[in-house]
């Protein structure tokens, strides 16, 4: 692993415009040459190691089910069979699926991020006795796995009325501590100086919260709409639970149930597994570097 | 921060001041707080109760003590949920943590393409996990699957029957599930080895350090606070496996995979035993906590 020896060079904050690959010492040594090089091969091999799952995905998204699992594995089509990706939308109300999965993802994001970053302001900009107890409640209860209280959160929709309904999950998924904990930690950098100064002028807390917190605190809250966006699209255990009427189905719970009745259609499953993961992809290319720092600003400190 | 908006430093003005930030902090937080409180805190603290007693669908709650925990003992589901669910955390926690490690030290470099790795390696994270689980269901398949006719074509007679088979289930499970999550903890740890100084490697490069030296030295104690983070998050989050092994196995073969989510959802939803469910809740958080706590002085102890 020669290769380290150019580890001193990776700090950041060198201007990002500088070529990459380019040495910034003069002098290099061939055996850093061939370690990059070493390095290059076995990032790249295990890329692709980490991509197999994806490209499978792909290619037998466009096969007959009969050439799926043929030996050896055919990595490209013999014939793209793009007419899968048509006949899927009769197989299955993927519209429908679609369009749940949308609402739900929509609604929510827009649920958590509002009221979420507006406790986060109360947590860290103004102070009140008991903040700090209230704080600790809702960070307690993340380190409380979900399933320990999800049968009293059950009983409490059924009585309510609301099992098999997006009203249920809208409620279970909108106030999640997550968000607050994520806003706050954001808040935290932002100087309090600013917001004094603020209050000088006469402008009142919730002036301060639109005006000055919440422009400065973009990147936090795409993160957080982001994260958000993609746990609901993603969620599985909620819909499993709650829905059970077909037309009420998210794209996850529609694809599984699909997976469950027509186990052998291999090239349908997979064509349907690419059509749920698309929006996703899509969603991550945009903004991947919200979700990166969002990783960071939750997981550090 | 407050004294200084209260330009007179008489009693009453700063009582009244605080009042209205108390006023100004509650109205700030109640709209999330009314949630999160009715969906969250209270049914934290019912299960808590509800442990205690013999309650389902049907019949009204009554305190029973500690029978839920007594029937619990001796129910064999129980055990073997608890034996899965730590197989699973001991594979889970270990090889998700290494390959993090191992792939955050190689990609944290200005290097051509680096980009696209973390980007590549990121993804199955945010991937859905029916998708997941669907297609590593195929490529687990015994007979043609690709890992199979992979492990054949290296020389593997009899590959394991893997999804199919009560012993090579839970591997399964385990490489799935590490291919899944070890791009979220690759980005804690590259943002952990952004706060390493580069002195420190020029500094050991000077004193003649081998790379493994450095790594060992340097880049290993200056990532412990990610460490510390990383396994608490990775074990919780093991004992919490739930959607993974149901859409994947559904707890099968046999019950080879049911883990004690599983088994939650189970008893309290699917058979309407909340007391007994419970119990078993209970117990899975307390699995956690004692982990967490155990954690925290092992950190504790190294930091003196």
């Amino acid at each position: 692993m020669t290769a380290t020896a150019t580890t001193p060079q990776r700090r950041d904050g060198a201007p990002t415009g500088a070529a990459p690959g380019r040495p910034r010492t003069p002098r290099r040594r061939p055996s850093a040459v061939a370690g990059r090089i070493a390095l290059h091969v076995l990032l790249t091999v295990l890329g692709l190691a980490v991509m197999v799952p994806f490209l499978w995905m792909v290619t037998s998204s466009l096969k007959l089910d009969s050439q799926v699992f043929t030996i050896p594995i055919q990595w490209i089509p013999e014939e793209f069979h793009w007419d899968n990706y048509t006949r899927i939308w009769e197989r299955i109300p993927l519209v429908t699926y679609l369009k749940n999965s949308l609402f739900l993802s929509v609604v929510i994001t827009a649920l958590q991020v509002l009221t979420g970053s507006f406790a986060a302001y109360g947590f860290a900009k103004v102070r009140f006795p008991g903040r700090d107890a209230l704080f600790v409640a809702y960070i307690a209860t993340i380190a409380v796995p979900w399933q320990a209280y999800m049968v009293p959160q059950y009983i409490i929709m059924e009585r309510a009325g609301l099992v098999n309904t997006h009203l249920s999950l809208i409620l279970l998924q909108a106030f999640g501590a997550f968000g607050v904990f994520l806003m706050r930690q954001y808040y935290l950098t932002i100087p309090d100086e600013l917001c004094e100064a603020a209050r000088v002028d006469g402008l009142s807390e919730y002036g301060i919260w639109a005006r000055i917190v919440l422009p400065l605190s973009k990147p936090a809250l795409a993160s957080l709409a982001l994260l958000t966006f993609v746990n609901t699209w993603n969620d599985y255990m909620g819909p499993f639970i709650y829905l059970t009427s077909n037309d009420l189905w998210t794209v996850q719970i529609g694809l599984r149930s699909f997976v469950g009745v027509y186990d052998a259609e291999y090239a349908m499953i997979m064509t349907g597994s690419v059509l749920s993961v698309l929006p996703i992809l899509t969603v991550f290319l945009i903004g991947q570097r919200y979700f990166v720092q969002g990783i960071a600003t939750s997981g550090l400190k | 921060m407050v004294s200084t908006t209260a330009s007179a430093s008489a009693p009453r003005t700063r009582s009244r001041l605080r009042r209205r930030n108390t006023l100004a902090g509650w109205s700030f937080i109640l709209p999330n707080f009314i949630g999160f409180a009715a969906l969250t805190l209270v049914p934290v603290v019912a299960s808590l109760a509800l442990a205690f007693m013999k309650w389902n669908s049907y019949s009204t709650p009554e305190w029973v003590g500690l029978d839920n925990f007594r029937r619990m003992v001796d129910s064999e589901s129980f055990w073997t949920a608890l034996y899965n669910t730590i197989y699973y955390a001991a594979g889970h926690v270990p090889l998700t943590l290494v390959a993090a490690l191992g792939f955050a030290v190689l990609l944290n470099r200005k290097l051509r393409g680096v980009r696209f790795f973390r980007t590549a390696l990121f993804f199955p994270y945010i991937t859905s996990l029916v998708a997941v689980a669907v297609v590593w269901n195929m490529l687990f398949s015994p007979d043609a699957g690709p890992v199979n006719q992979f492990l054949r074509a290296v020389g593997v007679d009899s590959p394991p029957g893997w999804t199919t088979s009560t012993t090579w289930a839970m591997p399964a499970l385990i490489i799935t599930s590490v291919w899944r999550d070890m791009g979220y903890y690759m980005v804690l740890y590259l943002a952990g080895l952004q706060t390493i100084p580069g002195e420190l490697y020029e500094a050991a490069k000077m004193d003649g350090a081998s790379p493994w030296q450095r790594f060992w030295h340097i880049t290993l104690p200056s990532l412990r606070p990610t460490t510390f983070f990383v396994l608490i998050m990775l074990t919780i989050s093991s004992f919490k496996v739930f959607d993974l092994v149901q859409v994947m196995t559904e707890g099968g073969p046999g019950r080879s995979t049911l883990v004690l989510s599983q088994l939650i959802f189970r008893e309290g939803i699917e058979q309407g035993r909340f007391g007994y469910s419970s119990a078993i809740a209970m117990v899975l958080f307390v699995i956690v906590l004692l982990i967490t706590v155990v954690q925290f002085r092992i950190q504790q102890r190294k930091q003196r």
